[in-house]
């Protein structure tokens, strides 16, 4: 083979993918540290310069941890894995080197300028969608260039069907594109780029629905079809075995995009929202479980035949412990959209709950998962430096996962039940300190069901850094098509 | 009321929602058999080893995504969701509606009213049998006073405390003293249609003669020993229109010429130890050169004569112990 030989670039994943694991580690320690906060109040302002007490006070923070989690943790390793699907399925190198390798800076930028402007208190006070509008006018540019470089490996791959994994990845680039262009639309109150401050374009209640609308979309698409795009890359890899249903991908995929659209309303039920659009939003919940399953079911069934390799291989019970909490949020997700368990459950820790099962469970262990099947690979090297790590890692994260959960459901039922018990005479029965105080031990049992987890991930870098040193960064050259 | 600025949108809603939940029946019946062969792929391979089954769609799931279809056709049927039609059952979350023409009228089918009227209809015995008895008789029955001490602690303590002594501005209920009558009647009235006082400012007034009415103020309940000011303070107060408000006998035509309060007016008694606002002299001056405003709401409209009875018979039993 010449030098011209063609490789994947590999260049990219690595970065993305190293990134992953170091920003998984900063948005879980910032989780940590507010979940301590809940715990001892006066944990930050008790150690930290005054100047400091602000910036590292509960409210600054949580926007950090939740953006550094989602996007920078959830993000870098979307990017990573899609760029290392769509050319292996695709059998080509990725579409535009300098264009890819933009979307990895201008991300990092992305990243540092929202750990630096949200704890500063500069931010447009919408859930998910904080960054103010320069940061929101990179995010586009580098958005831009992802749909760009994916597409563009779509469109020049040598096989003729699109496999369905670029599918989610696909959906989920055009859809995050859409909903964060119209819900940050916003005008800017001041030219000042350092200072930034904006107002939203909407008003009152379309604000929040269309505010809403993002934030579930965001769950929808970020975070369930591109990692459901992961899912169906890495576990028919590891697994060995082919996807179980085309036909179910192929339905899954279209109800579970369409449907996740209309979603959204479920977070404002019993608002000034009118009465049929929370109807419609609670309905379209409901039809989204079975799409939602389907991704689960055809991700279960692909080890049909395997099951046996889950006894020792650690990677394929990150995995498929990830598909149960995936099945398990998406049916709890529904339950919680029907009114009348919305009124219990809503702006309680129950919903903390449900958005940790999701997020650990599914996202982050998925994502885990396909970094252990991933990092060695492009890294030149058979496996991960320590298998047993892996696997160590696995029974910390999910014991970290469930003392998470648990806690948070019961500590929330509890919530929502002493928050809406009245007296015959209609006066409340408990002060809202009671709940409060029931809360406290299991605020403890989160904040040990988070370092755990935290604690899994910090083996997880050890484990990288071991494999990168043994190994070598090496692009291996483009596969031919197996048809060709 | 209607959400929709056009009946464009009415419909507009309408035909997206079943085209929607068709769209939906049309996919998973047109997938819904496939031809397959077990064991065998769909011949399409990327990446080297990865493949596809074509099993067909698990029955169940197929059943579980029909059935969640036809639980919101059924439920749209019943409930508000297309468009302008309010359902079968005629729900709605809202109190009030807004008419086109900006008038408000109670919501038809609103299930805030249905649930306050639920608790009400099933309170509705026993604040009978509560408006029945006098108030120093309800006040020793235990049961009641349980019931309005919860009502006290809902309503009353962001301004009067958990414990009913009150703060600055705000009268403590515990006492012997009372700006507008302590008689039972009287704290009923109070609690039904709340109270407006205002004591007039004095901008008038040169700043040492109110420090010396304060002084002379002060001193009939034993605050102030400074006697100069004091002589020169009861001077400047009868001279003023102090005893207009002050003086109990002034509206039956018998002034008694000793500041002792006038619950008609909600004047204070400035002859005892209670000070609504502060004893000390500055606050004193403070209010006879720049007046008070202070209003206690009435809340017989939000609450009904009944809650209203039992808590006059909660406050009444904080001082009658």
């Amino acid at each position: 083979m010449s030098e011209t030989q063609t490789t994947y670039n590999y260049k990219v994943v690595r970065q993305f993918a190293v990134m992953t694991v170091i920003w998984g580690i900063v948005g879980m320690l910032v989780g940590v540290i507010i979940a301590a906060q809940l715990v001892w109040p006066q944990l930050i302002s008790d150690i930290v310069p005054e100047f400091l007490a602000p910036i590292l006070s509960y409210g600054r923070l949580r926007p950090l941890h939740t953006n550094a989690v989602i996007f920078a943790f959830g993000g870098c390793a979307l990017f990573a894995t899609s760029y290392y699907c769509v050319q292996r399925t695709s059998h080509t190198r990725l579409f535009s080197g300098g264009l890819a390798a933009f979307t990895f800076w201008g991300w990092q930028l992305v990243i540092l300028l929202a750990a630096v402007s949200l704890p500063l208190g500069i931010t447009t006070g919408k859930e998910y969608a904080e960054l103010e509008w320069p940061i929101d006018i990179l995010i586009t540019l580098v958005w831009v260039a992802y749909a760009v470089v994916f597409f563009g490996t779509i469109a020049v791959r040598k096989v003729s069907h699109i496999y369905v994994a670029n599918w989610f990845f696909g959906a989920m680039i055009i859809a995050v594109a859409i909903l964060h262009l119209v819900n940050s639309a916003e005008v800017p109150a001041t030219w000042d780029v350092l200072m930034p401050r904006s107002y939203s374009v909407y008003a009152g209640v379309q604000d929040a629905m269309v505010q809403w609308w993002y934030g579930h979309n965001a769950v929808g698409f970020f975070l369930t079809a591109g990692f459901l795009g992961m899912m169906y890359y890495f576990v028919p890899k590891q697994a060995g075995r082919p996807v179980y249903s085309y036909r179910l991908s192929v339905v899954h995929f279209w109800a579970l995009i369409f449907t996740y659209m209309w979603a959204g309303p479920h977070h404002l039920h019993y608002t000034a929202l009118p009465d049929w659009t929370q109807s419609l939003g609670m309905l379209f919940s409901l039809i989204l479980l079975a799409p939602s399953w389907g991704g689960m079911i055809n991700g279960i069934m692909t080890l049909s035949g395997a099951w046996h390799k889950l006894r020792d291989d650690p990677i394929l019970k990150f995995l498929v412990t990830s598909l149960s909490f995936y099945g398990m949020s998406t049916f709890e997700g529904p339950m919680m959209s029907v009114k009348t368990v919305n009124a219990l459950s809503h702006y309680t820790d129950w919903t903390v709950g449900h958005v940790h099962s999701g997020a650990l469970g599914w996202v982050a262990m998925v994502s885990i998962g396909s970094l252990y099947y991933l990092i060695p690979r492009l890294f030149g090297r058979q496996e991960m430096y320590s298998v047993k790590l892996i696997s160590a890692h696995f029974w910390i994260a999910t014991i970290g996962v469930v003392l998470y959960v648990a806690s948070m459901w019961i500590a929330g039922v509890y919530q929502g039940l002493i928050w809406r018990a009245v007296n015959e005479d209609g006066t409340l029965a408990y002060a809202f300190v009671e709940g409060v105080k029931f809360s406290y031990p299991f605020w403890q049992v989160r904040l040990v069901g988070g370092v755990l987890f935290l604690l899994g991930m910090l083996l997880m870098a050890y484990n990288m850094f071991k494999t990168i040193g043994a190994g070598r960064s090496e692009d291996v050259p483009v596969l031919a098509p197996a048809h060709a | 009321m209607s959400d929709f600025t056009s009946e464009f949108w009415n419909f507009y809603v309408i035909g997206i929602v079943v085209l929607s939940l068709l769209a939906c029946l049309i996919l998973l019946w047109s997938q819904g058999s496939v031809t397959y062969t077990a064991g065998k792929t769909t011949g399409h391979a990327w990446d080297e080893d990865l493949e596809e089954y074509n099993n067909p769609m698990p029955k169940w799931w197929s059943l579980l995504f029909y059935l969640t279809v036809v639980f919101s056709v059924v439920y749209l049927f019943f409930f508000p969701g297309l468009g302008k039609y309010q359902g079968y059952l005629n729900w709605s979350s809202a109190k009030y509606s807004l008419g086109a023409d900006g008038t408000v009228a109670n919501q038809a089918g609103s299930k805030y009213q249905s649930e306050v009227d639920t608790v009400n209809r099933k309170l509705e015995p026993t604040l009978n049998r509560y408006l029945a008895l006098d108030i120093p008789t309800l006040a020793k029955d235990p049961k009641a006073m349980e019931m309005g001490q919860r009502l006290f602690q809902s309503y009353c303590i962001q301004c009067h405390g958990s414990d009913a002594k009150g703060s600055k501005g705000f009268p403590n209920l515990t006492n012997d003293d009372w700006q507008w009558g302590g008689e039972p009647e009287q704290i009923e009235a109070t609690i039904a249609g709340g109270r407006t006082a205002a004591m007039t400012p004095h901008t008038d007034m040169s700043d040492e003669t109110v420090k010396d009415i304060a002084n002379y103020v002060l001193s009939l309940s034993g605050e102030s020993s400074d006697s100069e000011r004091i002589a020169r303070g009861e001077a400047a107060f009868r001279n003023s229109d102090c005893l207009t408000c002050h003086d109990p006998g002034i509206m039956t035509g018998q002034p008694t010429g000793v500041p002792s309060g006038n619950i008609l007016m909600g004047a204070p008694n400035l002859t005892d130890k209670v000070w609504l606002y502060s004893r000390n002299p500055e606050v004193v001056a403070d209010t006879i050169k720049n007046g008070r405003n202070n209003q206690m709401p009435g809340w017989e409209g939000f609450l009904g004569k009944g809650k209203v009875h039992l808590l006059a018979a909660y406050v009444y039993s904080q001082s009658h112990k």
